[in-house]
Formats: C-alpha cells, structure tokens, sequence
C-alpha cells in the first residue's frame, strides 16, 4: 500500500502496524475457511448423494475439521525410496504458499474507519494489481510438477505433467479473459475494478462471455472436477501426490482449497462487483464507516461463498474430461474465444466512443449487455454442436462417417485375412 | 496394427455437454435441497427387527429362577455347528439339570435348531445383536448368562401362519 496521507496518518508505524494487523487478520480467517471448505465439500457431497456427511464430532460434525487436522499431525510421515529430498519436501510447501500469497491484492471491503486513520480492507495495493494472483498461481504449478517428479513413481509424474500442460494452457485462456475486464476497467488495480463496476454495472452482466472463459479456466487451474487430470484417482492413484502422507499431503489438501477460494475471490472482484452491495450506493458514497465495512465484508464473503458452493457442485455432478477433451477445450475453444472477445469488446469501446456515447451511461451499458447476450447465446449454440469438446462421440458429416466406415472396414477385413 | 475406432453417430441432443451439464447440475440441486435419506443413524436409531430375528440366546427360567432346561441333550445333537456343551446332573429326587450349559456365540450360525428343538421351550434366540466383546473368552455363555439376559426372544416359523400374520 502506498503511504497516501489521505488514507493513513503520515509516519512509517502506523501503516506497518496496519499491515501487520491485517496480515494476521486475514491470514487466520483464511485458513479457518479453507479447513471449514473442506467440510462444506463433504457435506455438499454428501447431501447431494442423499448421505448425511460428516456429522460425529461436535454438533453437525462442526469439530470434524479439527479432528482432520490433529490426526494429519500425528500421522507417521513416510518417505518413499529413491525420492529427491529437497524437491519432495519443497513441493508441498510451494504449493500451499502460492495459493496463500495470490489473496493478498483481494479488496475485501469498503475502508474502515479507525481512531489513526482510514484502513483500506485490502493487505497490499500492489500497483500491477491483478497480474500478481495470476503471476502467483503460475507459480503453483511448480508444487504440482516438482511433487510429480520428485515422487520417483510413474503415476505421480503422470499426474504432474498432465498438470503442468493443463494449468498452462488454461492460463493463457483465464488471462486474456482477464483482458477485457482491464480494457473496460482501463487500470489493473484491482481496487479500481471494483470502483469501476461499483459505477458501472457488473462485469459478469456486461463481459459475460470473459466471466465464462475465466469460470472454466478457473476449474482448470484448481484441477477441480471436471479438469482434475491432475489427480484423476481412476487412472492414476491419487496423481502427483500418491507418495504424500500425513502433514505433507495436508498441505496440498489444504492448497486446493486454498486456490478454490482465490479463484473465487478473484471471479468475484473481477467480475461480481467484488464487495459491492448490489442495488445501493449507500456502501460506497458518503463518509467510511464500521457498519459500511462490516457490511461489504460479510457481502464479499456471501458471494465468494456462493462461488465456493457452485465450485463443489460442479464437482459433484460433472464426470472427469478425457485429457484430449480437455487440451481440445482449452486451445481450440477458449483461446479463440477469450482472443475473439478482446477484438469484439475493444472495437465495441472504440466504436462507442466514436458515436459519443458517454462511458458508464444506460446506452452504452445497454449496448454491452445486448452485445453479451447475442454472444453467449452464439457461444452456447456452438458448445451444444458438441464436436469441440469430444470429437470421438460427436456428430460428423455423412461423408466424413462414411469415409470412416470404409477405412475401419477395410482395416478389419485385413486383421481378419492375417488370421485367416 | 493401427487400432480402428468405432465411428458412431448420435443424435445432437445425446453429444450436447451443455444441455447434460445443466440437466445433471438441476438434478444434483433437486437431491440437495429435496434429500431422499435412508440412512439409520444408528446408535440413536435402530432399525426395527424382525419377530423372527435371530440373535444372541437366551435361557428362559421357571417361577423360582430356574433354567428350564432338563439337560435332554436334543439341542447340543442337533446344533449344526457344534456350539452347544452339555454336561448333565441329576438332583436327589431324579429331575435332570444341567450342570454345565454353554453356547459358544462365535461358534453358532444361529440357525434356531436347538429352540425348535427344545421340549421344554428353554433355550431360545433372541431379537438381540449387539453382543460385542473385548476377547473371543468372553463369547462363550455359560448358563447363568444366558438366563441373566432380558432381551425379547424370536418366535419361531409357524408353517401354518408362513407371513408371520
């Protein structure tokens, strides 16, 4: 955070201790929701599948999460032979610091007043803003990959290259998604994104086709279901991690859950008007106070709970893409169509300039959403066809199946004469 | 030998990911907000047994706290399981006893041959299964067990009445 005399009290102490405070603050609350995440995933599950879940220890089950935790720390820690060391015990470690640090750009509320001056809700307001939760993520992959390969096991590395190739390649998706937020927003603050959609509507309305792209590379990067290639438990054990036990395999537990909430802390803010109460400007004008920081809070986290919500129901509903699906998805499908997306909306901005109509006013938010509904209804349309997604069961031309058929014929004619 | 795929052709509606996606997420919500559970939570509940259940034994007793057994030695006979060991007394006046009755549960299939069996109607099965123990000692009745439980005993297949109605 810059030291701007209008948000703090000059003097270096007051905005360490800020810092400091908020660090802490952020970091325990983030860390009870991550484990409680991991609960609501079983629960989810479990009332989706006509179970009851977890529901022994304590009242609902609510302790479960602690008793999850103390039995990962006093399990025995086992080291498979012929790993390498360093890279084995790093690779958990990075997985989870990474997932950890991208939250720390995420404005979680409108500013709260306090006796030494006004405290932004937000850990660091990095001037690059959004390009460091997806610079971090980047990162993570390396946990991923390292555990794969440090694991000296056949399904581990599997798991880890699948990995690497998939949350690359979904990643040049998310980030041109990201592309046409910062092209509406003009600034990648993302302070700024919430303030502008705060004004100007939603993205979510006014980008859809952005928000979409990002939502479906945001299951990718997580390796959630139905992307997680990475883990894939039908073929491959339990993927990158199948060597972890105990503490160790914890953490990358804990870094999936991790990541799930940044992605929704991030489709949030960029898309969901981040802490913004929809249909009041009573949160952001007029002076900063508790019960208007309170409020933003507790609506951030509603939203970033309903994202969570719709991340385990997902889960728990699609089946897993086959690994060809899945490359076919994310470079022949939403890399043109994030690309596609860019051209569309900055030629509408220009062209919307050009006939003078003001940015921000009802004609030209009308002119966007009419642009985003035509769009997502073309986009769906293509998706239906089907071929995109899983060219082996899709519908083909006649003459295509009919070409196809004459070469398995005579293949098998000839299989048949070698018995013969 | 290149493998040869079998090319099918199938209707749009069947290769559509996003009308499945939307269908399979309406029917996943209808199962969370609409739960057809048919779990027994168990400790707290129980399912309710059968007349006919048949589970741990039990000796039944006359009026003056007897086992009603005259030690015949029909159910150790016709136990198929071998579970069953009998050693016979005889008091003063000529009416047999068991000296020794003991049924070893982790022996016995509960088959309910020996309370068919019984003449007297002494030793029967009951509507009972929660006899867990902390070692395989502990599974062998002896006589003042058996006649110590409380538990409803099974009544018996009446070919008459073949539903039990």
């Amino acid at each position: 955070m810059p030291l701007d005399p209008m948000q703090l009290e000059p003097g270096l102490w007051p905005f360490l201790i800020a810092t400091v405070v908020k660090m802490l603050v952020v970091f325990t609350l983030y860390m009870v929701v991550v484990a409680y995440s991991t609960l609501a995933e079983r629960k989810v599950s479990a009332w989706i599948q006509d179970r009851h879940g977890p529901n022994r220890v304590g009242p609902w089950g609510l302790f479960q999460v602690l008793a999850d935790g103390v039995k990962n720390f006093v399990k025995e820690e086992s080291m498979p032979g012929d790993v390498n060391k360093p890279t084995f015990l790093l690779a958990p470690a990075i997985a989870f610091t990474m997932a950890l640090t991208a939250w720390a750009v995420i404005p979680f509320g409108a500013p709260l007043p306090t006796p030494w001056g006004k405290v932004d809700l937000i850990v660091a307001d990095a001037p690059i803003g959004v390009l460091y939760p997806l610079a971090i993520t980047s990162l993570g992959v390396y946990g991923i990959v390292l555990a794969g390969w440090s694991s000296n096991n056949k399904y581990s590395l599997l798991g880890g290259l699948r990995a690497s190739a998939q949350m690359v390649s979904y990643e040049v998706a998310m980030g041109l998604s990201v592309v046409a937020v910062l092209l509406a927003v003009g600034n990648v603050s993302l302070p700024q994104v919430v303030a502008q959609q705060q004004v100007g509507g939603w993205n979510v309305v006014l980008l859809s086709v952005a928000a979409f792209v990002f939502m479906v590379s945001a299951f990718a990067e997580t390796n959630r279901v139905p992307f997680d290639m990475a883990e894939a438990e039908s073929e491959l054990i339990a993927g990158y991690h199948s060597e972890y036990s105990a503490m160790k395999f914890s953490m990358f537990f804990i870094a999936e859950y991790a990541n799930m909430l940044t992605a929704s802390a991030m489709f949030v803010t960029l898309f969901l008007g981040g802490w913004d109460i929809p249909f009041t400007d009573w949160d952001t004008t007029g002076p900063a106070t508790v019960a208007k920081a309170l409020a933003t809070f507790a609506i951030f986290a509603t939203k970033i709970g309903a994202f969570m919500f719709f991340f385990i129901w997902i889960r728990w509903t699609l089946p897993r893409f086959r690994y060809d699906q899945l490359m076919s998805l994310g470079w022949k499908f939403m890399l043109p169509v994030a690309l596609l997306y860019i051209v569309i909306v900055s030629s509408g901005m220009v062209l919307l300039d050009q006939a003078g109509v003001a940015r921000g006013s009802t004609a030209y938010r009308l002119a966007f959403l009419g642009v985003n509904v035509v769009l997502m209804g073309l986009l769906f349309v293509i998706l239906d066809r089907g071929r995109l997604i899983s060219p082996a069961s899709s519908r083909l031309e006649r003459v295509r199946l009919e070409r196809l058929r004459a070469v398995a014929a005579t293949r098998s004619s000839i299989a048949a004469g070698e018995v013969r | 030998m290149a493998i040869s795929v079998k090319v099918m052709e199938r209707p749009v509606g069947e290769v559509s990911y996003v009308r499945a996606t939307l269908k399979g997420l309406a029917l996943t919500l209808k199962h969370l907000v609409d739960p057809h559970r048919v779990t027994i939570q168990y400790p707290e509940e129980k399912w309710d047994l059968s007349p006919r259940w048949r589970g741990t034994h039990r000796m039944l007793t006359t009026e003056d706290g007897k086992a009603k057994c005259v030690a015949c030695g029909l159910c150790p006979t016709v136990c198929p399981a071998n579970c069953i060991k009998l050693v016979p007394g005889e008091d003063e006046v000529g009416n047999r006893y068991p000296l020794v009755f003991e049924i070893d549960e982790f022996r016995c299939i509960f088959c309910g041959y020996c309370q068919e069996v019984c003449p007297e109607e002494a030793i029967h099965l009951g509507r009972h299964y929660e006899n867990a123990e902390f070692n395989r000692a502990r599974f062998v009745y002896d006589l003042e067990r058996l006649t110590a439980q409380t538990h409803p005993v099974s009544t018996l297949w009446d070919p008459a009445d073949p539903r039990g109605e």
